[in-house]
């Protein structure tokens, strides 16, 4: 198990170092330095002397990988890839192109995503599965039939038109909760409800049709048909059989988004307002900061890959038949 | 009706709604008393499991009892509210299952799923569980129960796991035990432990049992009385003895002239014609009547009368008519040819799978799925090789084709190595070596049409100038297989077991090989279309001279098709020799534990069982010295200490200490 596990991170290095380097040549080498410099000065300002000047002042006038004018381990050292790039495996963030200290920011930032993101995947996955289970008990009925229905109806619509139209309602038109914003500690739960029962709701046509399916997959096993065989009514096939099964794919699946969840949802964060590292990343996309960009990117990466380590624990928690080693 | 337990009177089953509805179950009647087992025999679809299904009501979602009763120890079942019938369900009717391996749920421990059915159904036991749970493993004859007890189904072995299902049903002290097929996905020395277990319990809680099985070999030795189902319904039912003696129905009769054996060598078998006909049809006349070589044209329009009693009787028109067994005439016989020249030689062939572990992944040991083994083929000839499923059978064939790359050993195609040979100078050899497999259905590509499947081999071999030349090849090769040329734009879907299993022949044969390794190419038909099968692989074989490397588990078709036979255990042959030899005179005590187990199907036939304990150990680790020592009846102390030299009498091999 311990050497399984020192394997699969040893594996994660190599798949860091072609993250970083991928995420190197995105943001220096396609999109140089100069043309950062120009983004941000605007037309009009543009002067050689002016994009010299922002260069210097944000540390990105060195050569990209190998400094000639350097000796020794300078070289290598006095360089952006080194400086910039490589520093992203110490979490070493720089700071961005406004000035301001990125790892500050993102440890300022992921508290408020955090108290989004986790009360919707757990409100969100104890609905969906209640509802799964509802449909499955009524299967081949017409309640399962509508059920699935509601399902597509409520995916095909637009994730926007949830977030607007609950604003409007619940804000606007019942006042019973701020309609954006944050607040500090305790009292930020009323900016949160709203938020969360979005999430939810617009979750729940396709995380219910989704489990649905993984459910009606195992109703049709053999070892459910044993289970009716022994007298078993359908609530303990489906609760003690069905279930214990079909939780394997659904907790592995949510083991993989865990660590995700720090980095919040760009659109729900950025349309109530919440200082969070969703609305953290647009922010930056729009004001063309590539240092915040560049570092949610790998961080992201990161995060995912460490999902994937936890996943396959995971299975060995949840599945007798798995053994790691 | 009075003393029986069962008692199914014209009972019909519907699936689906009504237009486009399938009636697998229709107008069945039968009655099964207290300590008797009634077989219910058919080919597959002939709606024998849902029969089964329709007593325990537990019906696909769409299927629901349309007419008839069903009555248990006097309780109308089909009247019950569900929360009664439940109760009966794991109560007075105990169920097992075809496939052990998923009938038990894989992450709930073994205490759990048998202690869930004694929670339900026995209320004497419900203060201590696992002591009942306990007792029931014991019963079923799984060693160690008191360890077995926390395991989950993975770390059993399908007779345990079989075993475990037995003591499940019978947790609520079962009036009626319904097995379904329980034994067909077993090996022959599991299947003889588990029939024994079946017949033990039954002497000594007199319960009844309603077998349900494609196989008269199992009906001779396990069943009391038995039905015949074909489309549906049951057209003859007679006490075995009987049954064996006799069979009235023309299909019954046609059943057992299909059976291989060695009395037919050397003739071709005779083969029902067409499939048993899809049940979404209705009929007017007699189901059976397209297959039916004594058909008259009264069996067209009119329904069938039943002759006899409910016990004993049959479903045709044709009265007192006992048609003669037809056998094909005895064809010259081919053993007398001379030798023919050698196709393939194999020289202790060795697979090993290396087993990693830890950090580095080290090799830390090998699984030795092939141990040394060799073969001699020559041209026109099959050798058989059989044994227990993990005995490394189909390794030796997938090392042959170099479809794996055997560790070491030599294996020569036509005087040819291969094992040295890589790239485009193997790849041009393939055509001389084809293989076909067990499962038809997933051997084929399903997006592909018929033409493309059989083509293809022409196209990787680079025979034939353009597409018009190979649609000729393909062309004649489907005739030569027997499917008609319009089937060469259709997909494998649509085609029944037989006839893809005809398919796979014709997509090997088409490149013309001199090799075909056969790797239990009808364990998944039926005997009516075995014998087609058999049939035109034999045929085939004397028009082009193939040599046939058969690998199968079945005895009976081994003694019917091959000429030589070696028996395989543990990754090492045992014995080897001429098919009548060996199977006429076993020496090694593997054989012929292996021999008495298969059953017969002949209820007269009185046979010693020998009983293997336990089960065939792993390939990574295996015994010392004859790796079949522990499970012995008749080791001695030197079996364990070294691996025993070759013993020859003639062209028979023994590799036994007993022999030396």
């Amino acid at each position: 198990m311990t050497a399984y596990i020192i394997r699969r991170i040893l594996y994660a290095i190599p798949i860091l170092i072609g993250v970083n380097l991928i995420t190197f040549v995105l943001f220096f080498m396609v999109n140089s330095p100069d043309d950062m410099a120009r983004m941000h000065l605007g037309v009009k300002r543009v002067t050689p002397e002016s994009i010299e000047q922002w260069k210097v002042e944000r540390d990105y006038d060195k050569p990209l990988v190998f400094n000639v004018e350097e000796d020794g381990s300078d070289r290598f050292t006095q360089t952006i890839f080194y400086q910039k790039s490589l520093a992203l495996f110490a979490f070493d963030f720089g700071s961005s192109d406004s000035g301001r200290d990125i790892s500050y920011d993102i440890s300022q930032r992921m508290w408020p995503s955090l108290a989004i993101a986790l009360p919707v995947l757990i409100v969100g996955l104890l609905t969906n599965i209640s509802f799964a289970l509802l449909l499955v008990f009524f299967r081949a009925t017409y309640v399962d039939f509508m059920g699935v229905v509601l399902c597509v109806i409520m995916m095909s619509i637009s994730a926007l038109f949830y977030i607007i139209g609950g604003q409007f309602l619940v804000g606007k038109v019942l006042h019973l909760v701020p309609v954006s914003g944050f607040g500090e500690g305790i009292a930020a739960w009323k900016f949160l409800v709203l938020p969360v029962l979005i999430g939810v709701i617009g979750g729940i046509g396709g995380g219910t049709r989704f489990y649905r399916t993984l459910f009606l997959e195992e109703a049709h096993r053999d070892y459910v048909r044993s289970a009716r065989a022994k007298g078993l009514s359908e609530i303990k096939v489906l609760f003690g059989h069905i279930l214990k099964n079909a939780m394997i794919p659904i907790l592995t699946g949510v083991v993989v988004a865990l660590p995700l969840l720090f980095m919040g949802s760009l659109i729900t964060e950025s349309f109530f307002g919440i200082p969070g590292l969703g609305s953290y990343t647009i922010d930056a996309i729009n004001s063309q900061d590539f240092a915040i960009v560049r570092a949610m990117v790998f961080l992201g990466s990161v995060l995912y890959i460490l999902g994937l380590v936890l996943t396959d624990i995971s299975y060995t928690l949840v599945d007798p038949r798995v053994k790691l080693n | 009706m009075t003393d029986s337990l069962l008692s199914i009177h014209k009972l019909t089953t519907q699936i689906g709604r009504d237009d486009g509805a399938i009636i697998p179950v229709s107008s069945v009647s039968f009655d099964i008393h207290p300590g008797e087992t009634f077989a219910l025999l058919g080919e597959s679809g002939c709606g024998k499991s849902m029969t089964a299904l329709s007593v325990m009501r537990l019906l696909p979602p769409a299927g629901k009892i349309t007419e008839g009763e069903i009555f248990l120890d006097g309780i109308n079942l089909r009247d019950l509210p569900e929360v009664d019938m439940r109760a009966q369900r794991g109560g007075n009717i105990g169920m097992i299952f075809q496939e052990p391996m998923t009938s038990l749920n894989p992450v709930l421990t073994v205490a759990y799923q048998v202690g869930e059915a004694v929670k339900l159904h026995d209320e004497e036991h419900a203060g201590d569980i696992d002591a009942r749970v306990l007792e029931l493993l014991q019963q079923v004859g799984i060693p160690d129960p008191e360890r077995r007890m926390s395991e989950y189904p993975h770390q059993l072995s399908g007779g345990m796991k079989q075993r475990v299902m037995i003591a499940m049903a019978l947790a609520g002290r079962p009036k009626l035990l319904i097995a379904d097929e329980p034994t067909t996905a077993l090996d022959v020395t599991i299947q003889a432990q588990v029939l024994d277990l079946l017949r033990d319990l039954q002497k000594r809680t007199d319960m009844a049992i309603l077998l349900i099985t494609h196989d008269l070999g199992v009906v001779a030795e396990t069943a009391d009385r038995v039905g015949v189902m074909y489309a549906g319904e049951i057209i003859e039912t007679a006490p075995v003895d009987t049954f064996f003696a006799e069979p009235q129905h023309p299909y019954s009769q046609r059943l057992f002239d299909a059976l291989p054996s060695v009395e037919r060598r050397n003739r071709p078998l005779t083969a029902i014609e067409g499939n048993v006909p899809s049940l979404a049809e209705t009929f007017r006349g007699c189901r059976f009547r397209s297959r039916c070589d004594v058909a008259k044209e009264i069996c067209a329009t009119e329904l069938p009368p039943w002759h006899g009693d409910q016990e004993h009787g049959y479903l045709c028109h044709l009265q007192q008519l006992r048609s003669e067994s037809i056998e094909a005439p005895q064809e010259a016989s081919i053993s007398e040819q001379e030798p023919g020249k050698n196709v393939l030689r194999v020289e202790q062939m060795q697979l090993y799978f290396p087993i990693k572990k830890g950090l580095l992944r080290r090799t830390v040991g090998h699984v030795r799925a092939v141990d040394g083994i060799d073969l001699d083929i020559s041209s026109g000839k099959t050798v058989a090789l059989v044994g227990e499923s993990g005995c490394g059978k189909t390794t030796v064939g997938k090392g042959i084709l170099q479809l794996l790359r055997p560790t070491s050993g030599s294996v020569q195609l036509n005087g040819t190595e291969l094992t040295k040979l890589k790239g485009e100078n193997l790849r041009s050899l393939r055509a001389g070596m084809q293989m076909i497999f067990q499962d038809p259905a997933s051997s084929m590509n399903p997006r592909m049409t018929v033409e493309a499947i059989v083509s293809e081999g022409l196209i990787a071999q680079k025979i034939g100038k353009d597409r018009s030349e190979r649609l000729e090849r393909v062309k004649a090769i489907l005739d030569r297989v027997g499917l008609p040329e319009r089937f060469m734009k259709r997909y494998p879907h649509e085609f029944s077991g037989g006839q893809r299993q005809r398919i796979a022949i014709a997509r090997s044969l088409v490149l013309r090989p001199d090799l075909l390794v056969c790797d239990e190419p009808t364990s998944a038909l039926d005997v009516s279309v075995q014998a087609q099968i058999l049939n035109l692989l034999k045929e085939i074989q004397d028009e082009a001279k193939i040599a046939y490397l058969f690998i199968t588990h079945n005895i009976s078709v081994v003694s019917y098709l091959a000429d030589e036979v070696a028996v395989m255990y543990l990754g090492r042959i045992v014995e080897q020799g001429d098919v009548d030899t060996v199977l006429g005179d076993p020496k090694h005590p593997y054989t012929q534990a292996l021999l008495s187990a298969v059953p017969v199907a002949d209820p007269q036939r009185e046979r010693e069982i020998i009983r293997l304990p336990g089960d065939m150990p792993s390939p990574a680790n295996p015994p010392s010295g004859c790796h079949f020592h522990p499970r012995c009846p008749r080791a001695t102390d030197i079996c364990s200490q070294s691996w025993p030299e070759l013993s020859k009498s003639g062209t028979h091999k023994v590799w036994c200490h007993l022999h030396g």
